[in-house]
């Protein structure tokens, strides 16, 4: 066996992953590599107790990084992410409770829950991968397609407003929100260690590319396309999460939009509900 | 409001009260539910009592979160149930589903009312059965039990905690509004005389541990998340180590054993009440609220010199196939009334074949049948 295959069996992060399971089912240029190895590097830097660490994921291409990590990690179905993980974080609290998916499974399908969970301030990290399409069924329109933009059921061009996914956990009452792209790997591991670490509902949006489906249909059609136009995004921190709705080729402006403490659930026994700083 | 703890001795309790009682003697801890006519009272009750007994109760968004929410309590290792009435029942279905991929023990109550859709809210109604049985997508066995009096509600929640932890499976307790909102005497034992069963745990370390290895009765032990097994489970078909296999071998050994798990241990799981079977010509066979009403009309034709008798499917699903094949060779019919056009009825005539006659008394629902209807019923029977 050569020494660069050896060189590859051992990925410094292989400790933490179902090496049995790979290779992995992501597309060339995809994102959910990059965003994967932020999460788990943004973990350990979090020093938190990884056998009291849980990954729920729901369906779609980012859905199966709960298959991949190593951690007690449930695979639920289509939108149930996050109820899945209500109810694993208030039966056991001393679990961290992660919810890893994608755009589609957590603002369209299960949107409802979303806002809920946001509105309860559960407290739980909420990593959102936006790929600005349905990945897994072969590239259709989203929650979060920009208008303008052409996928496999909107080939003329997208007519609906699309969501700003960051601007909605915000509203919904989140008290941690950020976004980066998975061209900003130190900010966005920065940013998953900080959401775990807060106390509440902490909501962390990674935009990733999508060649093979989404850029393909929208002038982008590699990773390193997509990567170019990501690493030219605006950080802009503090922004008004209104201010962050994304065009179909304009800046996309990220950074940390919410940091903030209100009571949360579940109430921890001390009395000490995290309203105060 | 003061600890109450575990309420001991007689009480007088609503079907749907004593449903929450019986969930707490059983160590259920965790109640997810969204507010629906005529299971609210169970919701309502939980959200009083488990905070005594240092449980979580969550008022969900609907009840596909409500369901969802109970299988991650279960997985975290805390007993947990839900409550519902039909169309919160058609919402639980895909997660029902999950749990019984997943092999997560918890319980969903379905005071039914009669349906379909939004139906009567207040009123009675047994159209649920068949949807128990096969309401989720795929194939997949199932355990539901069907209580016939507040009494019954209390003991058959703790009997549903302990098959579902017992059989990883999330069980059914099939009860309706006419259940559900009656109010009779409660007796509730000391815990001490309270049976319970807990989900066997692994005895291998971490690193050997396979999720869905089962042992000889097919079923496997289950890790807690927190316990330190980092395992990993998943609603797609999956192998031993609950990592997806799209194959058609992984689906057939899967799909097999969560249906033999049920099916080859039904006797273990089936519970039935019998009266006067040995020399009956009739048998009246029924459940819930419309075997109360069953008994009167079988006691009349034993008063007409009828030799009627009666069985009560307490477990109505596994259906007891063989039994009802047994009475089916020395009886001349079986009369089946329940509030459906028509769904247990099946079950019955698959097993009667053609060794006997199986007659259906339907209602459509709003109320519970009239006596009178079901003794017409068997005279025609045995004409």
């Amino acid at each position: 066996m050569s020494t660069v295959t050896a060189n590859i069996e051992t990925h410094p992060l292989d400790t933490y992953l179902r090496v049995d399971r790979l290779p992995h089912i992501w597309c060339p240029g995809c994102g959910l590599g990059t965003a994967l190895s932020c999460f788990i590097r943004g973990l350990l830097k979090s020093g938190l107790d990884l056998d009291k660490v849980a990954v729920v994921s729901g369906i779609g291409c980012a859905g199966r990084v709960a298959g991949y990590i190593k951690l007690d990690s449930f695979h639920t179905t289509h939108g149930r992410a996050i109820p899945f993980a209500t109810g694993l974080k208030l039966a056991n609290p001393e679990l961290e409770v992660v919810v890893f998916s994608g755009d589609g499974d957590l603002a369209a399908i299960g949107g409802n829950h979303l806002i809920h969970a946001g509105r309860r301030n559960l407290d739980m990290t909420v990593i959102c991968v936006n790929n600005f399409n349905y990945g897994m069924t072969g590239g259709q329109l989203g929650p979060t397609t920009p208008l303008g933009a052409r996928t496999t059921t909107s080939r003329l061009g997208n007519i609906e407003n699309p969501f700003n996914i960051s601007y909605l956990a915000a509203a919904s009452g989140a008290v941690y929100v950020a976004r980066w792209t998975t061209a900003q790997v130190r900010e966005l591991e920065r940013a998953i260690t900080e959401a775990l670490l807060k106390k509440g509902f902490s909501f962390v949006e990674v935009i990733s590319p999508c060649p093979i489906y989404y850029g393909r249909m929208n002038r982008q059609s590699t990773g390193l396309e997509q990567m170019r136009y990501y690493r030219n995004s605006i950080v802009r921190h503090g922004t008004d999460p209104s201010e962050v709705g994304i065009d179909l080729d304009g800046q996309i402006i990220v950074g940390k939009f919410v940091d903030i403490d209100r009571p949360y659930l579940p109430r921890p026994p001390d009395g000490d509900d995290g309203s105060t700083t | 409001m003061s600890s109450r703890g575990h309420l001991e001795g007689k009480l007088f309790l609503s079907g749907d009260e004593a449903s929450a009682e019986g969930a707490i003697s059983a160590g259920c801890r965790f109640f997810a539910g969204y507010p629906i006519t005529p299971a609210t009272e169970i919701a309502e009750r939980m959200s009083d009592r488990l905070p005594e007994v240092g449980g979580t109760y969550i008022q969900m968004e609907d009840e596909l979160a409500s369901m969802a929410a109970i299988l991650g309590a279960s997985c975290g290792g805390v007993k947990a149930m839900t409550a519902t009435s039909g169309p919160g029942f058609s919402l639980m279905m895909e997660n029902i589903g999950l749990g019984v991929m997943l092999e997560t023990p918890c319980v969903v109550v379905n005071i039914q009312r009669a349906g379909p859709s939004t139906g009567l809210p207040t009123l009675t109604g047994q159209g649920d059965m068949m949807q128990a049985r096969w309401g989720s997508h795929g194939c997949y066995s199932i355990i539901a039990l069907a209580p016939n009096s507040p009494q019954d509600v209390y003991d058959l929640t703790i009997k549903a905690f302990n098959l579902s932890e017992r059989y990883r499976v999330p069980v059914l307790v099939m009860s309706e509004a006419a259940i559900g909102h009656m109010y009779e005497k409660v007796v509730i034992p000391p815990v001490s005389e309270i049976e319970t069963v807990d989900r066997r745990k692994p005895s291998v370390s971490p690193d050997e541990y396979l999720p869905f290895e089962p042992d000889a009765d097919l079923i496997p032990p289950m890790a807690n998340a927190g316990d330190g097994y980092r395992f990993h489970v998943t609603g797609l078909t999956h192998d031993e180590r609950g990592y997806p296999a799209m194959n058609a071998e992984a689906q057939d050994k899967l799909i097999r054993r969560l249906v033999d798990k049920i099916e080859k241990n039904s006797n273990d799981i089936i519970e039935l009440e019998e009266d006067g079977i040995d020399d009956a010509e009739v048998v009246v066979c029924s459940y819930g609220v419309s075997a109360r009403v069953s008994v009167i009309a079988v006691e009349r034709a034993r008063s007409e010199g009828i030799r009627a008798g009666m069985i009560r499917l307490i477990t109505v699903w596994p259906f007891p196939e063989d039994r009802i094949r047994e009475i089916a060779r020395q009886v001349k019919a079986f009369v089946v009334p329940e509030i459906n056009y028509g769904q247990m009825v099946l079950e019955v005539e698959r097993c009667a074949g053609n060794v006997a006659k199986t007659i259906l008394v339907p209602h459509m629902g709003g109320t519970v049948h009239n006596p009178e209807t079901i003794l017409d019923a068997i005279k025609q029977a045995v004409k």
